[in-house]
């Protein structure tokens, strides 16, 4: 133990050296442990090669209107969807003030291809794949997608209309490569 | 083990001495689970199933590593690796079998272990320890058995894990963030699937650990027992062997027995059809339905369908199942009462069973589809879970006039034998 006019002579305004040695010393100790951690937590995203499916090309020429098909981007389903004129109508019909999140066909869509919907299939509740998109699946209340799980409704815009699901299916980023080709992602 | 009268350890071989003075382990094996830990007297059956936990755990590592020399966890091959241990692995249709119904028979005697703590008390001071490492070991055994299920790569394991991971994504801004961490990926595949298994082999380890606490902690005010009377001297006790290792074998035996009919005879009874198919990330089967040991919190989760408040009903769904299980760390503080045993209690013990009925409805609503009925009685089974034990419990508690009780443990033993005594005379 030091003398008592040791101790004394280290200390200003209540503050040792000691104390700067102790912070400086766990502060450093801190960032190194920080440093590790790090890619330790940051192993766990996504790695490369999942990333690098991000995009994805889907010819569409061969869909004809009022059908949709099933695709993957990411690993997840996606739906492709050829609106018929009606479902197209119908989906303008219904006053933004009715849906949960309100979006008009014509924001969910590209201009002058409005009767392509393109959404992912998954949905936004917990994740299951809706039904609808292949013939003769329930499409639900509102003919658009119904998914199975806990019962969400959507309507030919893909918009949330009844059930559990807080919001619209996804609309994935995307744009049209030529007249038949849509490139997602 | 803090009883003045508990028996000392006396090492009668000169090896055990030898061990013994080096490293006290069969010492403190003597004192946990032998004749050093006295243990009241009265214990009845339902006072096995802390063993019988300890018996599905085991069951459940020692299973469980023998069908990791033979899993392969690569989203390609691991359904049909699993096939192979059905098939082709020597005797591998018995060892799966085994660690699947063993994943039930260990929910079984956890919950009948919760529900006992529930009637008797057992979480009251000076045990509240004791239960709240029991809440975190339930905790640990459905993250651990969640991770379990996904292994074998069927529809039913991709499917759920697409469903609970969604959970995450319900938390406004980090939630798709924090849902593509866990999984590595958009949609659950083979980083998931394999991050699962090395967690699904960790977990067990760490179950085992808190169990260990979870011991400790019982061993210092010792046992609870079925009058809620704490030991008041030595004839209030017993040693735990040979009188309980004897009492809990016979429990053993009747849990080994249910076991080997349901591995034997029904292996498939509580498991789905759909998860002998291949996982298809395309397809989502007609009905997702978890194990049936998290019914009861499926159906809370599922019974807000509607937005209230600014938040939406997905988010009060995830917020609701989570809260069914937090609020069981608050218990000791909300049941007001200082009578531990429902035996004196007569309003906690009409309450006791209507609570276990209400697990019941929803357990039931858990398991059928989302559609009405079904939906309301979720809503009003959810709703009398969470009254229960923020509203009933802690009036009824403060205002119930508790029956006479016995002054001694010995008192209500000697009165019971009175009882019968009289009563074949």
């Amino acid at each position: 133990m030091a003398s008592e006019s040791e101790l004394k002579a280290g200390v200003e305004d209540g503050v040792r050296r000691r104390d700067f040695i102790n912070i400086a010393a766990v502060s450093f100790a801190g960032v190194g442990a920080g440093a590790v951690v790090l890619p330790l937590i940051n192993q766990m995203n996504p790695s490369a090669d999942v990333l690098a499916l991000s995009s994805t090309e889907i010819d569409i020429s061969q869909i004809q209107t009022g059908q949709a098909i099933k695709t993957t981007w990411r690993k997840q389903p996606v739906f492709i969807r050829n609106l018929t004129s009606a479902e197209i109508d119908e989906a303008n019909k219904v006053p933004l003030s009715d849906l949960r999140q309100p979006q008009t066909l014509a924001e969910r869509t590209k201009p002058g291809k409005e009767n392509w919907l393109v959404t992912l299939g998954v949905c936004t509740h917990l994740g299951c794949v809706p039904l609808g998109a292949a013939e003769g699946e329930n499409r639900g209340d509102f003919g658009g997608y119904f998914c199975p799980c806990h019962g969400s409704h959507y309507d030919t815009a893909a918009r949330i209309r009844k059930g559990p699901a807080p919001t619209n299916l996804v609309v994935p980023p995307y744009e049209f490569s030529s007249d038949t080709v849509v490139m997602i992602g | 083990m803090s009883f003045p009268w508990a028996n000392q350890y006396q090492p009668k071989h000169p090896v055990m001495k030898w061990v013994d003075d080096r490293l006290p382990l069969p010492r403190f094996v003597y004192n946990a689970v032998g004749a050093g830990y006295p243990v009241p007297r009265n214990l009845n059956y339902f006072w096995n199933f802390g063993v019988l936990a300890g018996a599905a755990l085991a069951i459940q590592i020692v299973t469980g590593i023998v069908l990791a020399m033979h899993y392969a966890a690569n989203a390609g091959v691991a359904f049909n690796s699993v096939e192979h241990i059905m098939r082709d692995v020597n005797a591998g249709w018995f060892i799966r079998y085994a660690h699947m119904n063993g994943a039930s028979m260990f929910f079984i005697v956890v919950y009948l272990h919760i529900f006992r703590g529930l009637y008797y008390g057992s979480y009251k001071a000076p045990r509240e320890m004791v239960w709240l490492l029991g809440v975190v070991i339930f905790l640990l055994m459905m993250a651990t058995a969640f991770m379990g299920y996904v292994l074998p790569w069927g529809q039913m394991s991709f499917w759920g894990a697409q469903v609970i991971t969604g959970f995450f994504s319900a938390i406004p801004g980090v939630g798709e963030p924090m849902r593509q961490w866990l999984l590595g990926g958009f949609a659950p595949d083979n980083a998931a699937l394999n991050r699962f298994f090395s967690l699904h082999y960790l977990l067990p380890f760490v179950i085992l650990g808190v169990v260990i606490l979870h011991i400790w902690a019982l061993h210092i005010p010792g046992s609870s027992n079925p009058t809620g009377i704490e030991v008041k001297d030595e004839q209030d006790t017993v040693p735990f062997h040979p009188y309980y290792t004897a009492k809990d074998g016979v429990g053993l035996g009747v849990f080994l027995m249910i076991f080997a009919v349901l591995t034997f005879f029904t292996p498939n009874l509580l498991g789905h059809a759909d998860n002998y198919i291949q996982a298809n990330p395309l397809s989502t089967p007609a009905h997702i339905v978890p194990e049936w040991y998290f019914w009861p919190f499926y159906a809370i989760l599922r019974a807000f369908t509607f937005n209230f408040l600014w938040i939406d009903a997905k988010l009060w769904g995830v917020i609701a199942m989570f809260a069914a299980i937090a609020l069981l760390f608050f218990l000791p503080w909300l049941d007001g009462s200082p009578v531990k045993s429902s035996t004196y209690r007569p309003l906690n013990k009409i309450f006791f069973w209507i609570l276990l009925f209400d697990i019941g409805l929803l357990g039931v609503c858990g398991m059928m589809p989302a559609e009405q009925p079904w939906v309301i009685f979720s809503q009003i089974g959810a709703i009398y879970y969470f009254a229960h034990f923020l509203i009933i419990l802690p009036i009824i508690s403060r205002i119930e006039r508790p029956l006479p009780m016995p002054g001694s443990i010995t008192e209500a033993v000697l009165a019971k034998h009175a009882d019968k005594s009289s009563a074949t005379a």
